[in-house]
C-alpha cells in the first residue's frame, strides 16, 4: 500500500464515523450494506472472472433467516447475523458446486435459474411471510449492552461490520489465494495447467463471496428490520452488476462507490418513480459499450498516465 | 364424469393443454435464444422484452390504426425484427471482439430501459385484447372444453417451430448460417457476407419473440413485465436442452410445459419450480445439458 | 507523527456522533415543524391504480381546500408516493417521511402487506396512520397499534356482507381463489368463516401470485373442486381477470363466481353484460343520496371517473383528520386519534361513524347489486341497493378483537 492509498483510506474511514452527523443515517446503512454486498460480488466477478446473476439469492437468504433467528427463536442480534452468513454460505457452496460444472454465460443463467427458483420458494414458504414479508424484526442489543433501536447506534454497529467485510476482502485479494483467483480469471487453463486445482478454488471463492454477501443481507434486514421478496428477485441480482460494472470490477473500492452511486441516485430519481428503471438500463448501456471501467478504473487509470 | 387419479377427466385434459401452450411459447423462445446465440454467441436477456413489445405491438396496431389480429401476426413480428436490425447494428455490433458476458450485460440493460418505457407509458395493470373472432369460443369434445385459440396457438406455434428447424437444417440459406456458426471467417472467404447474416440472424430470432407475444396477447394481459415473467423460465429450458441444437430447443420447451402443466394437476405448489429442479438434476447427469454438446 | 494524526482525526469523528444524536430529536409545539402534512401512499401505476392511485391524491386535495388550507395557522401540505405493492417500498418510503420531510399523517396505503408493513413503521415513530385502501383485518386485530386507524372497510365487513348474503341464496359449497399475501389471506378466512357460520362448506382454496397473468390454471382448480361457489379472494386487476378467464374455459356454466372485492371501477371496466346480477359490499356508492352526488361530481370533474369507496374515504379520512386536529388544538398523533374518538364524526361518508376502541372506524355499508345492461339508465349507473348494514353489525364485534390493545 502506498501512501496515498493509505491517506485515501483513512479520508474514508474519517469520513464514515462522521457522516451520520450531516446524512440520513438510515440512507448511509442501505449504501454501506450495498456496498459490502457489491464488493462480494466482486470478489467474485472483478477478482476470479466468474459472473454470477443470481446473487440475489444470498443477500436475501441470510435476511430471512436472520430476521428469523432473531424475531422468532430470540436469537441475540449478532447470533442472527451469524446464522444467516452460515447459510447463504452453505447455500452458497450447494449452488457453487452446480455451477461451476460449466463456464461463462451458462454460469450466469445457471446461477440465475437458482435464484429464481428461490424466489418461488421463498414466495411460498411459511417463515418469509410470502408477499408481505418478515415484519417487525427487532435490532436487539450489542453484545446486550448497546441498545441498536437508536439510529446512530445502529449506524455505528452496521459500519463495523461492513469494515470487517472489506477488511476480510481486502485480505483475500492480496493473498496466494487470492492470486490464484486471478490467474484462473486471466487464464483457466493455464491455471489448471500449473497445477492448481482450479474447482476447488472457484467453489471456495463463491462460498466466500456467497458468505460475505450474506453478511450484507444479514445486517440489511436488521437495518430496515424487515425483509421482503424484493432482495430475491433478479432485479436486486441485476442491480449488484450494476454498482459493480459503474464502480470498475476488480478494482477494491470500485464496488462501494457504484453502491453509493446507484443507492443515491435512486432515492433522489424516486419522486421520478418508474423512470429508475429507464436510468439503471441507460446506465448499464454506457457502461458496457463506453466505460468498461468503471468509475474507479478509469481514475486509476488516469492518475497511472498522469 | 370420467376421472383420472381421481381428478376429473376434462380437468386434467385442460391442464394438459394449458401446458403445452406454455411449452409452446417456451419452445419459440428458446428456439431464438439458440439462433442467435449460435451466431453471435449472445445471451439475449432482452428476449423477453422482444416478446412483450410483440404483444404490444399487436395492441398499439389495434388501437390506433385499427388493424385486427391476423394484421399483427404479420406486422408486429416484423416491426420487432427492425427494431432488433436497430439494436445490433448500434450496439451489439461492438461487442463481437469482447468477453461474450458484456453481450448479457448489454441486453439486460436494454431489458430495462425498454420495459420501463413501456411501463411509464402504459402502467403494469395490463390491457386487453379480444380473441380474434374467427377463433373465438371454445369446442366442446365430450370429454373436455376446448378454447378454440388454445388450440390454434399450438398448431401455429408447431408450424413455426418446424419452419425454422427445416429452413436451417434443410436449405442452402440454413448451410450458410450453420456454416457461419461454425467459422465465420472461413465462412466470409467463400463470399458470403457475415456480418449481414448475423444482423437477420438477430432479427429473425426477436422476430420470433414478437410472433410469440402476438400468439400471447389475447391469453394474457399485454403487460410491461410479461416478459420477464416468462425469460429466465426459457434461460432454465436453454440449460437444460443445451444450446447447439435447433429440434433440441423446440422438444424440451415443448415437454417442459407439458411437465409443469402436470405439476399443475398433482403438484400444484412445485409448478413454478419444477422447471428449476429439473435444470439441477439435468446439470448433475450431463452438464452440457440432454442435446448439448460438450465443447 | 502520521499515526497520532490518524487517531486525532478519528476521535475527532466519533465526538461529533453525539451531535448526530441531538439532531434527531423532534421539536416540540402545538403543531410540530409548523407544517400539517399528508402523505399519500398508493399504487400509483399498478393494478389497483384504479381504485386509488392519483384519484386518492385529488381527493386528499380536494378535502384541503374545502377545510381552508391551514390549520392552527399552520400550512397544510400533500405529499404523495408509489409503493408499487411491495411492503419494503412502501415502508421505506414513510420512514424516510416521517424522518426527514415532517409528514404527521399518512392515507390511503391500498395494499395490505403495505398497510401492515408501514403502520409499524408509524407506531414506533408515534405518527398517525389512517388506512383507507387496505382492507385486511390484521390491521385492527394482531397488527393494530395506538397510531393505526382502520378508516373505510375490511374483509370482515365484506365477507359478513357478500358471503353472507350468497350463501343464503343457495350458494352453499365454496372453493377460493385467493390472492396469496395478507389481504387474500384475510378476505378468505373471513368469508370461509362467514360460510360456514351460514350453514355453508368450504371444499378448497387456491393462492395465485399478486397481478397474475394468466388465470386459467387456477379456474381449472376451481372447476376440478366441483363447488357452487368460486369465490374470488383478489381484487383490482386480478379479479378482473379471472372473471374474463373463467368465461373462456366455460367455467360460469356449472359454478358461479363471487367478487368478494368488487369496486365500481371494476365494474366499469368488465362492463354490465359480464358483471350483471353480481352481489357486493360497498362502503360508499356516488348514486346513493344527493350528498354523494355533490362529492361525485367534483371528483369526476378533475378525474374523468366516478369515485370509488376509497376515494370517499380518503377525502372523509383527510378532512376528519384535519377537524381534530382544530378541535385539538396538536397534531400529535394520539391526541387526535383520542379527539377523534370523542367527536362527532360522521359525513357523508361514514354514516353513524364511530371510532372504535381497537381504532376501527365503524359507519353503514351496504350490499348492492348491479344491474343489468336495460336498468342502466346513464353513465355510471351500476347498483341497486340491496340492504344497508347498519354500523354495529357491519363489522367484526369488539369482543372478538384480537387485538391486544383491547382490555377485557
Amino acid at each position: 500500500m502506498d501512501n496515498r492509498t493509505r491517506v485515501l483510506y483513512v479520508a474514508l474511514l474519517v469520513a464514515g464515523l462522521a457522516a451520520p452527523a450531516v446524512v440520513y443515517p438510515i440512507f448511509l446503512m442501505k449504501a454501506l450494506c450495498f456496498a459490502l454486498f457489491a464488493s462480494a460480488f466482486n470478489l467474485l466477478v472483478g477478482f476470479t472472472g466468474l459472473l454470477s446473476f443470481g446473487h440475489a439469492m444470498f443477500l436475501g437468504t441470510a435476511g430471512y433467516i436472520c430476521g428469523h433467528a432473531v424475531k422468532v427463536m430470540g436469537f441475540p442480534t449478532e447470533a442472527g447475523i451469524l446464522a444467516g452468513v452460515a447459510v447463504s454460505a452453505l447455500l452458497g457452496y450447494l449452488v457453487g458446486s452446480l455451477a461451476i460444472r460449466r463456464q461463462g454465460i451458462y454460469f450466469a443463467m445457471i446461477t440465475l435459474a437458482f435464484s429464481q427458483m428461490l424466489y418461488f420458494i421463498y414466495l411460498q414458504a411459511p417463515f418469509t411471510g410470502g408477499e408481505d414479508g418478515l415484519q417487525s424484526i427487532p435490532r436487539g442489543k450489542f453484545l446486550g449492552l448497546v441498545n441498536l433501536e437508536d439510529d446512530i447506534a445502529m449506524y455505528y454497529f452496521t459500519f463495523a461490520i461492513v469494515l470487517f467485510g472489506f477488511w476480510t476482502i481486502y485480505r483475500t485479494v492480496h493473498s496466494p489465494f487470492g492470486q490464484v483467483l486471478k490467474a484462473i480469471r486471466e487464464n483457466e487453463a493455464r491455471a489448471l495447467s500449473l497445477g492448481y486445482d482450479v474447482d476447488k478454488y472457484k467453489l471456495l471463492a463463491f462460498v466466500l463471496s456467497a458468505a460475505l454477501s450474506g453478511l450484507a443481507g444479514a445486517t440489511k434486514a436488521l437495518v430496515f428490520k424487515f425483509e421482503t421478496l424484493t432482495d430475491v428477485h433478479w432485479h436486486m441480482s441485476g442491480e449488484v452488476v450494476l454498482m459493480t460494472l459503474l464502480g470498475g470490477m476488480g478494482t477494491i473500492l470500485g464496488p462501494t462507490v457504484g453502491a453509493f452511486i446507484v443507492v443515491t441516485l435512486q432515492n433522489y430519481l424516486s419522486a421520478l418513480e418508474g423512470w429508475v428503471n429507464v436510468i439503471t438500463g441507460v446506465i448499464f448501456i454506457i457502461c458496457v459499450l463506453a466505460f468498461r471501467r468503471g468509475v474507479v478504473g478509469e481514475i486509476a487509470a488516469f492518475l497511472k498516465k498522469a | 364424469m370420467t376421472e383420472i387419479f381421481g381428478i376429473p377427466l376434462q380437468a386434467f385434459l385442460s391442464q394438459l393443454l394449458l401446458g403445452l401452450v406454455n411449452g409452446s411459447f417456451y419452445a419459440m423462445l428458446s428456439l431464438g435464444l439458440a439462433v442467435i446465440f449460435g451466431l453471435l454467441n449472445i445471451v439475449n436477456f432482452a428476449h423477453g422484452t422482444f416478446y412483450m413489445m410483440g404483444a404490444f405491438g399487436a395492441w398499439l396496431l389495434l388501437q390506433y390504426l385499427g388493424l385486427n389480429y391476423w394484421f399483427a401476426l404479420i406486422l408486429s413480428p416484423i416491426a420487432v425484427g427492425l427494431l432488433g436490425v436497430l439494436v445490433e447494428k448500434s450496439m451489439l455490433r461492438w461487442l463481437y471482439k469482447l468477453d461474450h458476458l458484456y453481450g448479457l450485460l448489454l441486453t439486460f440493460g436494454l431489458a430495462l430501459v425498454l420495459e420501463g418505457l413501456f411501463r411509464q407509458q402504459f402502467g403494469v395493470s395490463g390491457q386487453p385484447y379480444q380473441v380474434p373472432d374467427l377463433l373465438r369460443g371454445a369446442t366442446n369434445l365430450g370429454f373436455m372444453i376446448l378454447p378454440n385459440y388454445r388450440a390454434w396457438v399450438v398448431v401455429a406455434s408447431l408450424v413455426v417451430c418446424f419452419a425454422t428447424w427445416y429452413v436451417i437444417e434443410r436449405t442452402k440459406l440454413g448451410a450458410y448460417l450453420r456454416a457461419g456458426t461454425e467459422n465465420p471467417a472461413l465462412t466470409q472467404a467463400f463470399g458470403v457476407n457475415v456480418p449481414r447474416m448475423v444482423t437477420l440472424t438477430y432479427a429473425f430470432g426477436v422476430a420470433l419473440a414478437g410472433f410469440a407475444g402476438v400468439l400471447a396477447s389475447p391469453i394474457i394481459q399485454v403487460n410491461p413485465l410479461m416478459g420477464n415473467n416468462i425469460i429466465i423460465v426459457v434461460f432454465a429450458v436453454v440449460v437444460i436442452g443445451g444450446m447447439g441444437s435447433i429440434l433440441g430447443s423446440i422438444l424440451t420447451g415443448l415437454s417442459l410445459g407439458v411437465i409443469e402443466g402436470l405439476t399443475k394437476v398433482f403438484y400444484p405448489e412445485a409448478s413454478s419450480t419444477v422447471v428449476f429442479v429439473i435444470m439441477a438434476i439435468v446439470l448433475l447427469v450431463r452438464p452440457a445439458g440432454l442435446f448439448g454438446k460438450e465443447k | 507523527m502520521k499515526r497520532k494524526l490518524i487517531s486525532a482525526v478519528v476521535a475527532g469523528a466519533f465526538a461529533l456522533a453525539p451531535v448526530a444524536m441531538a439532531q434527531q430529536k423532534p421539536a416540540a409545539g402545538k403543531i410540530s415543524d409548523g407544517v400539517v402534512k399528508v402523505g399519500v401512499l398508493s399504487d400509483m401505476s399498478g393494478l389497483y391504480s384504479d381504485l386509488g392511485g392519483q384519484g386518492s391524491v385529488v381527493a386528499a386535495q380536494m378535502a384541503v381546500d374545502d377545510f381552508g388550507k391551514t390549520v392552527l395557522g399552520a400550512k397544510i401540505e400533500i405529499v404523495s408516493a408509489d409503493h408499487q405493492n411491495n411492503a419494503e417500498t412502501g415502508a421505506n418510503r414513510v420512514r424516510e417521511w416521517f424522518d426527514r420531510q415532517q409528514v404527521d399523517m399518512v392515507t390511503d396505503v391500498l395494499n395490505s402487506a403495505v398497510g401492515i408493513a408501514s403502520g409499524k413503521v408509524a407506531n414506533e415513530k408515534k405518527k398517525l396512520m389512517m388506512n383507507v385502501g387496505a382492507a385486511s383485518t390484521r390491521l385492527t386485530n394482531e397488527d393494530c397499534n395506538p397510531h393505526t386507524i382502520h378508516y373505510a372497510y375490511d374483509t370482515y365487513a365484506l365477507a359478513n356482507g357478500t358471503g353472507k348474503a350468497i350463501v343464503k341464496t343457495g350458494g352453499d359449497t365454496w372453493f377460493f381463489l385467493t390472492a396469496d399475501y395478507a389481504f387474500g389471506h384475510s378476505l378468505e378466512s373471513d368469508t370461509a368463516n362467514v360460510v360456514r357460520a351460514t350453514g355453508g362448506k368450504v371444499v378448497g382454496q387456491v393462492r395465485h401470485p399478486l397481478n397474475a397473468a394468466d388465470f386459467s390454471s387456477f379456474l381449472l382448480q376451481a372447476q376440478t373442486s366441483k363447488a357452487k361457489i368460486v369465490g374470488l379472494a383478489n381484487a383490482g386487476g386480478d379479479t378482473i381477470n379471472s372473471i374474463k378467464a373463467a368465461n373462456e374455459f366455460g367455467i360460469t356454466k356449472n359454478q358461479s363466481l363471487a367478487g368478494l372485492l368488487v369496486f365500481i371501477t371494476d365494474i366499469h371496466s368488465l362492463g354490465l353484460n359480464t358483471a350483471q346480477g353480481m352481489l357486493l359490499t360497498d362502503g360508499f356508492y356516488w348514486d346513493f343520496d344527493d350528498k354523494n352526488r355533490e362529492f361525485a361530481k367534483k371528483f369526476f370533474a378533475k378525474m374523468k371517473k366516478m369515485p370509488s369507496m376509497i376515494h370517499a374515504g380518503v377525502y372523509s379520512a383527510t378532512m376528519n383528520y384535519l377537524k381534530a386536529i382544530q378541535a385539538a388544538g396538536t397534531d400529535d398523533a394520539l391526541a387526535v386519534v383520542a379527539q377523534m374518538k370523542k367527536g362527532n364524526v360522521s359525513d357523508f361518508f361514514l354514516r353513524n361513524g364511530m371510532l372504535r376502541e381497537d381504532n376501527r372506524m365503524i359507519h353503514d355499508m351496504y350490499l348492492m347489486q348491479v344491474k343489468k345492461q336495460s336498468e342502466s339508465k346513464y353513465p355510471w349507473d351500476y347498483y341497486t341497493l340491496k340492504a344497508t348494514i347498519p354500523a354495529a353489525e357491519a363489522f367484526q364485534p369488539l369482543s372478538a378483537s384480537r387485538c391486544p390493545l383491547i382490555k377485557k
